[in-house]
């Protein structure tokens, strides 16, 4: 294979963010906005967890945790501050990183269901501390004065100047997920998860690798959440950890394929889409968490290997296009 | 002498699994291990290889120590070994099993060079025209020679078998007893083989040590060793195999 014919997989995937983020612009909408927007982070934290979730073949439940934090760190840079967005998202990114690099060091020991609970309890402890932690405001959290948004051409110029930031960070983690996976690290991420020992055995460093993966899945939803919380305009303990939000990042990376660049990013569509039509429908509203259990329960008893691993399984043909 | 095993034991609980094994290995020779099931030939392999730090005694390859290394420390070093009950990277490629080996081994190789070396060690024992299969598809005997194939991507300086020929059918056994000699005469690679196919053994190993119960009784040549009387009597739960042994 030569040339650009190489890379179909990740054009493919590309392709598909770059139609999502052309849409608005297009419609000039802003509801169309705010719904690719939730389809947008969903795929982006999505594709994030893929790297520890898919490749490294670790469950983590309590994910939500580094956007909570990145958010945090970055709403107080900007609000209490008053430094800059850019700063803020860097703030952000690093502190979820540095807390994922501890993390790596205290809790990847653990195997299978043993890491997927500390995962959890460090998300609720989180969440407990910020509660408590008077600087980010406790219970109450923190509100953005009106005025940031001026910095960035109004209210209105921000939501926008968020899409934007918010598609670029998606190509972005699209293409950090297409290198690892083509890469040796990749490589070795994958060995330690079809037989940790083993890869041990050959000489692959799992510690060190285990905790670079979840750094490289923590950082991303780290500025995600300054992004998201920017927007939003004011942050809490509760919407910032919110451990069902966890759920559905497992949800969308199980239900487009976990462990492929391409299934993160249908499974953030896909998932997105069927919560949209239940929160409308009056039957399914107060049951949605409900139904994304079930959906959980049935890829994982029927399609574990989740859309994009079915179709690759079943047409050995597509695995260039699909990867 | 490329290993040196000295006074190790392994306890495990109230099983003394190992006592006192000592050993030097010379560099390019063949060492065959044999011993009746449960006399803690695995047990050696895992404290030599750092699955298990011994209880007593010492390990040192290629003169410096290395009791209680880590795994991923002995395969850097360049120690390489199979596993008796295969262990292959399932919803791997064959070629991505081995390139494991050759990526993280001694080596270290970038994947480009690695898979240029996973296609050589590939064709070497016989898994070219599986390449691009998933090795959880593969049978026994071809899982067998995966394990090895990933051992060798790592240009390992002493590599260590169990029971690579368990489960393989005549022709394959012949097969895979050509490749480990080769392993030997080509590559220059120090070999010790657990093996309880006695023939096979016995046929393709300069010297010859035996465990049982956790402890050495008898080393020497194959044919020495067939003609103690202790590793007779050791064997003797298993008549056929004792004919076996004295047949040789
Ligand atoms: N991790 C462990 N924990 C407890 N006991 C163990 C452990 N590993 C091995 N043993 C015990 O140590 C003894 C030696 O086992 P080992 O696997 O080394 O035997 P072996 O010589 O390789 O036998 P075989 O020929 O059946 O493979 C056995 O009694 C086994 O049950
Ligand atoms: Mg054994």
């Amino acid at each position: 294979m030569s040339g650009w014919r190489k890379y179909t997989g990740l054009i493919v995937t590309l392709l598909i963010v770059l139609l999502l983020t052309f849409w608005p612009l297009i419609t000039g909408k802003d509801i169309t906005r705010e719904t690719i927007f939730t389809i947008l982070l969903s795929v982006a934290l999505a594709s994030s967890l893929n790297i520890l979730l898919g490749y490294t073949g670790y469950v983590s439940f309590g994910h939500v945790v580094f956007f909570g934090l990145g958010g945090y760190v970055g709403f107080y840079l900007l609000s209490v501050q008053g430094w800059s967005l850019w700063i803020a998202m860097l703030a952000g990114g690093a502190a979820s990183a540095i807390l994922a690099f501890l993390l790596g060091k205290a809790i990847l020991r653990l195997r299978g269901g043993y890491f997927a609970l500390a995962t959890i309890g460090v998300n609720e402890a989180m969440r407990a501390f910020i509660n408590n932690f008077e600087p980010f405001g406790g219970p109450v959290g923190m509100t953005l004065n009106f005025q940031v948004y001026r910095d960035y051409g109004g209210p209105a110029q921000a939501l926008w100047l968020s899409f934007y930031m918010l598609a670029a960070l998606t190509i972005i983690v699209v293409i950090i997920s297409y290198s690892v996976r083509m890469s040796k690290f990749g490589l070795g991420l994958l060995a330690i998860r079809e037989d940790e020992d083993a890869a041990e055995v050959m000489g692959v460093i799992a510690p060190n690798v285990k905790t670079w993966a979840y750094v490289l899945s923590a950082i991303i939803p780290g500025i995600l959440g300054v992004i998201f919380f920017f927007k939003n305009g004011n942050i809490e303990p509760a919407p910032a950890f919110r451990l069902h939000f966890s759920i559905e990042m497992i949800v969308m990376v199980m239900l487009g394929g976990q462990g492929t660049v391409l299934g993160p990013v249908l499974g953030g569509m896909g998932y997105q889409s069927l919560r949209g039509y239940l929160l409308t429908s009056p039957l399914f509203k107060n049951i949605q968490l409900a139904v994304a259990g079930a959906l959980l329960l049935i890829i994982v008893l029927f399609v574990p290997a989740g859309v994009v691993g079915w179709l690759r399984q079943r047409f050995p043909a597509l695995r260039r296009v699909l990867q | 002498m490329i290993l040196q095993v000295e006074g190790v034991g392994k306890q495990f609980g109230g099983l003394q699994a190992l006592s006192d094994v000592t050993f030097d290995l010379p560099e390019g020779q063949i060492l065959g291990l044999i011993g009746p099931n449960g006399a803690g030939k695995t047990t050696l392999f895992n404290c030599i290889n750092g699955v298990y730090s011994p209880t007593t005694g010492r390990v040192v390859f290629r003169g410096e120590e290395v009791t209680g290394s880590k795994t991923y420390a002995m395969a850097h070093r360049g120690l390489a070994r199979t596993h008796q009950i295969v262990r292959p990277l399932n919803e791997l490629s064959v070629r991505e099993n081995v390139t494991v080996g050759a990526c993280f081994g001694r080596e270290g190789h970038g994947l480009h060079k690695a898979n240029e070396i996973a296609d050589e060690i590939m064709a070497f024992v016989g898994l070219a025209e599986r390449a691009d299969q998933l090795a959880g598809s593969l049978n026994v005997g071809q899982k067998k020679r995966l394990e090895m194939a990933r051992a060798l991507a790592a240009r390992p300086y002493l590599l260590l078998l169990d029971e690579v020929l368990a489960g393989l059918n005549p022709s394959e056994i012949a097969h895979m007893v050509s490749i480990v000699r080769r392993i030997r005469d080509e590559r220059g690679i120090t070999i010790i083989m657990i093996e309880h196919v006695m023939h096979a053994v016995m046929n393709v190993s300069d010297r010859i040590f035996v465990l049982d119960y956790g402890k050495q009784i008898a080393e020497g040549t194959p044919e020495e060793v067939a003609n103690n009387p202790k590793v007779i009597e050791a064997y003797l739960g298993d008549p056929e195999l004792a004919e076996r042994l004295m047949s040789e």
